[in-house]
């Protein structure tokens, strides 16, 4: 990535299809010398694949198996077979718990991508401010229990900011987080404040790949800022927009942080989430054998979402991106 | 984009001098968005700031109510256990210098190691040649689709069997030694490294060791400052993690410290000063990093690494 580079001259709209700044693709040339540097890199790349092997291939192996035994930590794991799965399956916890799962990525991803889109284009077409940009994400830079315990502040129902507001606009107080209904958006709506900078300023490094002229071309038609949205912006940020959709679908699945220090799961398990409940199984019941099923079950839905949507992205490639 | 009024020449189209009602709309949002970002900051500051007593009774007011550092007193430590309750904390005696420590040291150790040894494995995978090489860095690759949070329950098993449960380095080594994330964002600037300079390098007599030393590290500067710095701060506000693996205080992290705080509620309600002042001591040195680098990681959050 250059730093962000000064006014491009501006070219004469060719109006056919920008080139792609994509730098990709491995190297194959030969340097000279034809013996390869074998020792070299195996001496190179022994920390981190013993990183790997260690803590990523065998785990994730490991939590396969695991989730077929039974198994408390304590005494060695025993195999039951599907035992753990049939039991899931059974479970009404565990569906309700990916119900509530559900739920909050609808909510957290619709909102933020909205919300992320508009601050990304604001930032490219109204200002092009650095320190706009580093605004944007001072919250991305707390952890989901800074987020978490500031919001719970702000949003509490004696004493909260936000609460004092409402009442003071004539509106009854709301219990964000200690209602059942309010809890999962709420605590949806809190991780959007802390992670819709970080996805805006993804979309804004897609959007700085659209060449400024074919807005300048698009201008001297008479076009309005609105209709260039929807005819250059989104067409061509599309790609970019789908894989960010991705990373930010699976990392909204994985809610945990902000439910333990806020709700703990509660009021009456309507913030459950999969990930607590995973959590609760192995910790505070003990049941590995249980919570690594679960386990599975949440990466089996995850590699899902990335087919399908890596699909879906095949299908919509643009020229640009 | 700036708005240079130049003088159209006569065209068909007339541009007519009104009020630019779409700009001062689209200002508007933006402020409102300044605005949510960062008043729950002050928020923070202006409750650690207040008493307990203060804040039951003007719950509204924009400044500190009865202005005390006796939040960050609690925080920190340095209040007795009585004079504590007595103004509304647990007492519970929760030392944040020795987490604020322990936080140090976990991301320090987690981002050195994680990116000196990325970067190593980078150059093996972009720079060197050797048979094998594209299929060792797709298993890399196709590390990179297993969430981080399903390696944890078995990484726990692992950390526990290796007698490592409750110390800083059972925390830090599942991320010390490498994530795909970091090879494979390093490997696309090493790459785009022009030959020209590795070959000088080589003409001049130095070898591949010290090429990776003086010529790509060097290069690739930028890019490894700021995989370092959003590194740190990734390490820094983990919480999942540091909660399996650390049960005392000589292991216990910021984050994990503070949902402590926060479980220890007295009888009376929330602590809300002191936590607020807890809050503060564990976000404000990420602050101070960001700041630092601001610019450079701003420019430098792209696609690079996850095209």
């Amino acid at each position: 990535m250059t730093i962000a580079s000064s006014s491009p001259p501006s070219r004469l709209p060719t109006g056919s299809a920008a080139e792609a700044r994509t730098r990709t693709g491995t190297e194959r040339g030969v340097s000279g010398e034809d013996r390869g540097d074998g020792r070299l890199a195996a001496l190179f790349i022994a920390p981190a694949l013993l990183g790997f092997l260690v803590f990523l291939l065998w785990p994730t192996l490991r939590g396969i198996y695991l989730s077929f035994t039974r198994f408390n930590l304590l005494t060695p794991a025993e195999w039951v077979g599907l035992d753990n799965y049939v039991r899931m399956v059974n479970d009404p916890i565990f569906w309700d718990s990916l119900w509530v799962t559900v739920e909050y990525v609808f909510i957290n991803i619709g909102v933020q991508t909205v919300a992320a889109l508009a601050i990304a284009v604001l930032l490219q077409r109204l200002t092009q401010s650095a320190m706009l940009r580093g605004i944007v994400l001072t919250p991305y830079l707390m952890s989901n229990v800074v987020a978490g315990l500031v919001w719970l502040w702000i949003l509490d129902t004696q004493l909260g900011i936000g609460n004092e507001i409402i009442s003071g606009l004539g509106v009854d107080r709301i219990p964000f987080l200690a209602d059942e209904t309010w809890a999962i958006p709420t605590i949806a709506l809190v991780n959007v404040w802390r992670h819709v900078g970080y996805t805006a300023l993804l979309l804004f490094a897609g959007l700085q790949a659209i060449p400024g002229d074919m807005y300048e071309a698009a201008r001297v038609d008479g076009a309005s800022e609105w209709r260039m949205f929807w005819r250059i912006t989104m067409p061509l940020l599309r790609p970019v927009l789908a894989v960010v959709l991705i990373m930010t679908v699976i990392g909204s699945f994985q809610v945990f942080d902000t439910v333990a220090v806020t709700t703990a799961g509660g009021p009456a398990n309507a913030t459950n989430v999969l990930q607590y409940y995973i959590y609760g199984s192995a910790f505070g019941r003990f049941q590995f054998g249980y919570a690594s099923a679960m386990s599975v079950a949440l990466l089996v839905v995850l590699s899902a979402i990335t087919v399908l949507q890596y699909r879906l992205t095949r299908a919509g490639r643009t020229d640009l991106g | 984009m700036a708005a240079v009024t130049t003088t159209p020449p006569t065209t068909l189209r007339p541009v007519r001098r009104r009020f630019p009602f779409g700009r001062a709309a689209a200002w508007t949002v933006m402020g409102l968005i300044v605005l949510i970002t960062l008043l729950p900051f002050y928020w923070i500051l202006r409750t650690a700031l207040s008493t307990n007593a203060g804040l039951s009774a003007d719950p509204t007011n924009p400044l500190p109510v009865d202005l005390t550092t006796s939040g960050f007193e609690r925080a920190l430590g340095l209040q007795s256990a009585e004079e504590a309750v007595a103004q509304g904390g647990a007492g519970g005696g929760l030392d944040f210098w020795r987490y604020l420590l322990n936080s140090v040291l976990v991301s320090t150790l987690i981002t050195g190691c994680q990116i000196f040894f990325s970067a190593m494995a980078a150059y093996a995978f972009s720079r060197l040649r050797w048979r094998g090489r594209d299929k060792v860095f797709g298993l890399f690759l196709a590390g990179m689709m297993v969430p981080a949070i399903f390696t944890l329950l078995p990484n726990f098993v692992l950390i526990k069997q290796l007698h490592l449960i409750d110390t800083l380095l059972g925390i830090a080594l599942p991320t010390m030694f490498m994530t795909p994330f970091a090879v494979f964002f390093l490997r696309q600037f090493f790459m785009n490294i022009p030959k020209e300079v590795e070959e000088a390098a080589l003409l001049d007599g130095a070898g591949k060791i010290k090429i990776f030393f003086r010529v790509v590290l060097p290069m690739a500067s930028t890019p490894i400052i700021t995989l370092g710095v959003l590194t740190y701060i990734t390490s820094w506000n983990d919480y999942f993690w540091p909660l399996m693996v650390s049960y005392s205080d000589s292991s216990r992290v910021l984050t994990v410290a503070l949902a402590v705080f926060r479980a220890q509620t007295p009888q009376t309600g929330v602590d809300w000063s002191g936590l607020m002042a807890a809050t503060l001591i564990a976000a404000l040195p990420m602050l101070v990093l960001f700041a630092c680098f601001a610019r450079r990681i701003v420019s430098s959050i792209g696609f690079t690494g996850i095209k």
